[in-house]
């Protein structure tokens, strides 16, 4: 199957191997229907960077589906295939679940073994799972989990049996989730969140109170430091990964009188925009001269951030956010304005700073499209916690009244 | 990166695959030396410096003007690691195999595909860090090292960049007896794992240095811990050790460095030391001249050909490598109980050997001669276990069988003599079962055909005569039969005892005791008269 990760620098690569979460699927039975649309390299947040398509948004054609994995997002969501994989570097599962209203999970960096995984920005990037149910999600991350001696940042942690502990609805006591203290991070129920956003999430939380938790804010100070730290971080990363995309062993080569035009004239003609811009603010950042003041900073930032969540995670079992800043925008809206996009990514790329799990639900909805538009709440764990993520998802997908996540595409069939 | 499935995901039917992946396993070393490649700095500076002579006196002013100069020397040894497989997939790697006859999805640096290290690699470099005496970092990491080039397919290579795994150790040298002798110590900056692929391991040296001499006696010593140690062939022929030389020159009495130039393509141990005594001419003549502007930093092949340095490269400021911590290793972590276990694995080094040697009693000639060469010296050390005379063993072999191993163009290993059976050969001469002169036809003969010493005296009937009235009535005949020498000897001519003494030993075949033959031999001789 051909893997062109939405470059043209790819176009005709076929890999000579299966990725190993692939290679776990299709051990454990899973029949691979096809590989879906993204953004360049994973980089972008509406699927809108993809060298060959614009995907739509299954609840409404005329919206991005998210990114940079929203082709999965949009096909689960669309019920054309059970549970999709994505990749997830600085919220790229995440963010689109919650567009097209499906389950997005993020996992624990290193709970699955990128082997196989086109890099973006490897200390970041995180194979993730879509699904139209909790209980999908969890069965496909517990095929694809596990040590891989072909990954030496995978860990030899034991995999729980994550779908064991899923408890049906007529079995659930009245407060099936007493005593679970979860904290609501006060930094992303502020300005620049949609107001919607902001009611979708409170209710949500007043469900999980209903359930038995204790709800209190917490303050992560350092929240708004993660988006600039993201940035640099993932394109210094990024702008080392995509050297080998020289023109010599993939794609098409241009002709170049030396070698060095030959690399510069196959990448400027194979690379899209976005992916440019990023090697070139990478590059930028670990140049002498200017890696002190961006990427080293960024890396003590880092650290500060994977504290402050260390911190609230002692005091809270999870901790809640929106999934995004907006619902679902136009296809073309964001286009020209990078930073607007970017600063879409506010909600999630600290938890892939910190390394950390997270669980994407739809939650409710905000007026706008033929149906309305999904709105989705993020639960993010203590590292290696996705059990309790997954089972505290599946107690509130279950218990959610008058909610039905399907599109009017597929509903309306 | 995205992958859509289909129904057919059944939770019940997950299992734990085995891994198709089987560890190879390690550990095959070749340290087996050729005598054209089993070259020490020693032997090929006597070449050297006859050389030099010819041009002694048109040159006789340069040297006048060198006295005023010192040379600051630092070395980069490139060492190639005798693991297995590469370092950072399970592909096999030899010297001299077809380039990309074994190659993977991790060494083509597809798009997905993920370095993990080879853990011989890690033991390796401890290894080197612990015989260098450095400080073993407990904790370093990987960095990617970032350039476009043909031969990287990833566009960088991963290696050490600021915590190398060991750092601040040093290297005992004793520099050979023709050049003056003397011990060294040379200062290690650090050791670190470096290069994809090919695992290396690289070792960066202080300034310490002041001739070619000490640069290729520091080489020399580094190839002979690397054999000692098992670690790599340590072949220069081959690059499997590559010195690239770092020299400036100053006044003597000026505190501050030269500027400094880079010497690469250096193939041998003697180029090391002919190609550093080249530049320290050129660069001491310019400075001499008042052109001191005209050395710059640059990079410079030594010719072998053309016997001088040639510009390279020149260096238009640092290149900007762009380094930044490898996100797909995890950092190198050193336990105290992994560092001890190698410490108490590490072999008997070349320096611990020497002044062990040296203690025995041995030359300082003798000891270099013996520990040079990891086979010569394991080949001594067998023999003196044996329980054979060191100072004896030591003769044999630096004489009669270095002698032959040249003559026949063999190493060591080659020549069909056991240590026990050369142990066994010192042991009857002592005992008085055969002569010495008999002891070195039985050493021929079992270097170029094999068997035991004791099977070659019964096979031939070596034995030594040692009966003293066996011994007196052969003389007697010789006496007999030669009354005219007898004659002369008594007129005065006492030269001719040696004549009788040889033609006693043509009658025994050599096999006569010489001891008790001349004393009888002088009693008769002297008897009559
Ligand atoms: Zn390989």
């Amino acid at each position: 199957m051909p893997s062109t990760a939405g470059s043209r620098l790819l176009e005709n690569y076929r890999p000579p191997f299966d990725a190993t979460a692939v290679r776990k699927l299709r051990e454990s039975g899973a029949i691979v229907v096809g590989k879906t649309n993204l953004d360049e390299f994973g980089m972008g947040s509406t699927t809108e960077g993809s060298a060959y398509q614009v995907t739509a948004n299954p609840w409404d054609l005329s919206r991005v589906p998210g990114g940079s994995s929203g082709g999965s997002a949009a096909a689960v969501s669309a019920r054309q295939c059970m549970v999709a994989l994505g990749s997830d570097t600085g919220g790229s599962v995440r963010q689109p679940a919650s567009f097209c209203g499906v389950v997005g999970l993020k996992p624990t960096y290193g709970r699955v073994s990128r082997y196989g995984l086109v890099a973006y920005a490897s200390s970041l990037d995180v194979i993730g799972c879509f699904g139209s149910s909790v209980a999908d999600s969890g069965i496909l991350l517990g095929a694809i989990s596990g040590h891989d001696k072909f990954d030496a940042t995978s860990s030899k942690r034991d995999i729980p049996d994550y779908a064991s502990q899923f408890v049906a609805i007529d079995y659930l006591e009245s407060k099936p989730l007493k005593g679970l203290r979860v904290g609501v991070i006060r930094e992303t129920l502020e300005d620049g969140v949609d107001s919607e956003v902001i009611s979708s999430v409170r209710d949500a939380v007043s469900h999980l109170e209903q359930l038995g938790c204790t709800a209190t804010e917490v303050s992560l100070p350092s929240f708004s430091l993660g988006l600039p730290a993201y940035y640099i971080l993932a394109s210094s990363e990024s702008s080392s990964n995509l050297s080998r995309y020289d023109g010599v062993r993939y794609g098409n080569q241009v002709f170049g009188d030396e070698l060095n035009s030959l690399y510069g004239d196959s990448r400027a003609q194979g690379f899209g925009s976005e992916v440019k811009m990023r090697i070139l603010m990478g590059t930028y950042a670990l140049s002498a001269g200017y890696y002190d003041a961006y990427y080293k900073r960024a890396q003590q930032v880092r650290t500060i951030i994977r504290n402050s969540f260390k911190e609230a995670l002692d005091n809270n079992d999870i901790l809640i956010s929106p999934a995004a800043p907006t619902v679902a925008y136009k296809i073309g809206e964001k286009k020209n304005d990078p930073l607007a996009m970017y600063a879409g990514d506010i909600m999630t790329v600290n938890v892939n700073l910190a390394g950390l799990p997270a669980l994407v639900l739809p939650c409710g909805f905000v007026e706008g499209g033929p149906a309305g538009l999904p709105v989705g709440f993020q639960l993010i764990g203590a590292a290696f916690s996705e059990e309790k993520l997954l089972k505290i998802g599946h107690i509130f997908e279950q218990t959610l009244p008058g909610c039905s996540f399907v599109p009017p595409i597929v509903a309306d069939e | 990166m995205a992958l859509t499935l289909f129904k057919g995901l059944k939770s019940n039917c997950f299992r734990w695959y085995p891994s198709v992946y089987v560890a190879r396993k390690h550990g095959v070393l070749y340290c087996s030396m050729r005598n054209a490649q089993g070259q020490t700095a020693t032997t090929q500076e006597k070449q050297h410096t006859k050389l030099k002579a010819s041009s002694k006196k048109e040159s006789g002013k340069l040297e006048e003007i060198l006295k005023n100069y010192e040379a600051v020397i630092g070395i980069e040894t490139h060492v190639q690691l005798s693991t297995q497989t590469k370092a950072f997939c399970s592909c096999p790697y030899n010297y001299g195999a077809q380039p990309n006859t074994s190659i993977c999805p991790i060494c083509m640096g597809l798009p997905g595909a993920l370095p993990v290290l080879n853990s011989k690699v890690i033991g390796y470099a401890v290894k080197l860090g612990l015989a260098l005496n450095c400080k073993l970092s407990l904790n370093s990491k990987f960095d990617r090292k970032q350039y476009f080039y043909p031969d990287l397919p990833k566009g960088y290579q991963i290696s050490q960049f600021d915590i190398p795994i060991a750092t601040g150790g040093y290297l005992d040298v004793d520099l050979p007896v023709e050049f003056g002798g003397g011990h060294r110590k040379f200062g290690i900056t650090r050791v670190d794992l470096n290069r994809a692929g090919v695992p290396l391991l690289e070792i960066v040296s202080e300034p310490d240095m002041r001739t070619g001499i000490e640069a290729a006696e520091y080489a020399a010593e580094l190839q002979r811990l690397v054999r000692y140690l098992g670690v790599s062939n340590g072949n220069m022929q081959e690059g499997s050790l590559r010195c690239d030389v770092n020299i400036s020159i100053r006044p003597i009495g000026q505190l501050e460095f030269g500027t400094k130039v880079e010497i690469k393509n250096l193939n041998s141990f003697s180029s090391v030391s002919r190609a550093i005594d080249f530049e320290i001419s050129r660069q001491v003549l310019l400075h001499s001249q008042g052109q001191a502007d005209h050395i710059v930093q640059e990079t410079r092949l030594w010719e072998e050909g053309a016997q001088k340095t040639v510009t390279m490269r020149k260096k238009e400021g640092l290149s900007d490598y762009r380094y930044f911590p490898e996100p797909d290793l995890p950092g190198v972590t050193l336990t105290n109980e992994y560092i001890n276990e190698i410490r108490d694995s590490l072999p008997e080094l070349p320096e611990m050997k020497r002044r062990r040697y040296e203690k025995l009693g041995l030359s300082m000639q003798d000891v270099l001669f013996l520990t040079n060469d990891i086979n010569v010296a394991a080949y001594f050390a067998a023999t003196i276990a044996t329980g054979a005379d060191v100072k004896l063993a030591a003769n044999w072999i630096m004489g009669d069988i270095a002698a032959y191993m040249k003559n026949e163009k063999l190493s060591i290993d080659d020549i069909k003599l056991t240590p026990k059976e050369l142990g066994e050969l010192i042991a009857s001469i002592k005992a008085g079962t055969i002569s010495g002169k008999i002891g070195k036809e039985i050493l021929f003969e079992l270097m170029a055909k094999g068997g035991t010493v004791e099977g070659i005296i019964k096979e031939k009937d070596l034995v030594q005569i040692v009966d003293p009235t066996e011994i007196e009535k052969i003389i007697d005949r010789v006496l007999v039969n030669n009354p005219k020498q007898l004659e002369q000897y008594r007129g005065g001519k006492t030269k001719l005892q040696g004549y009788f003494a040889g033609q006693v030993m043509k009658e025994t075949k050599g096999k006569a005791n010489p001891g008790l033959l001349n004393r009888i031999l002088l009693e008769k001789l002297n008897a009559k008269s």
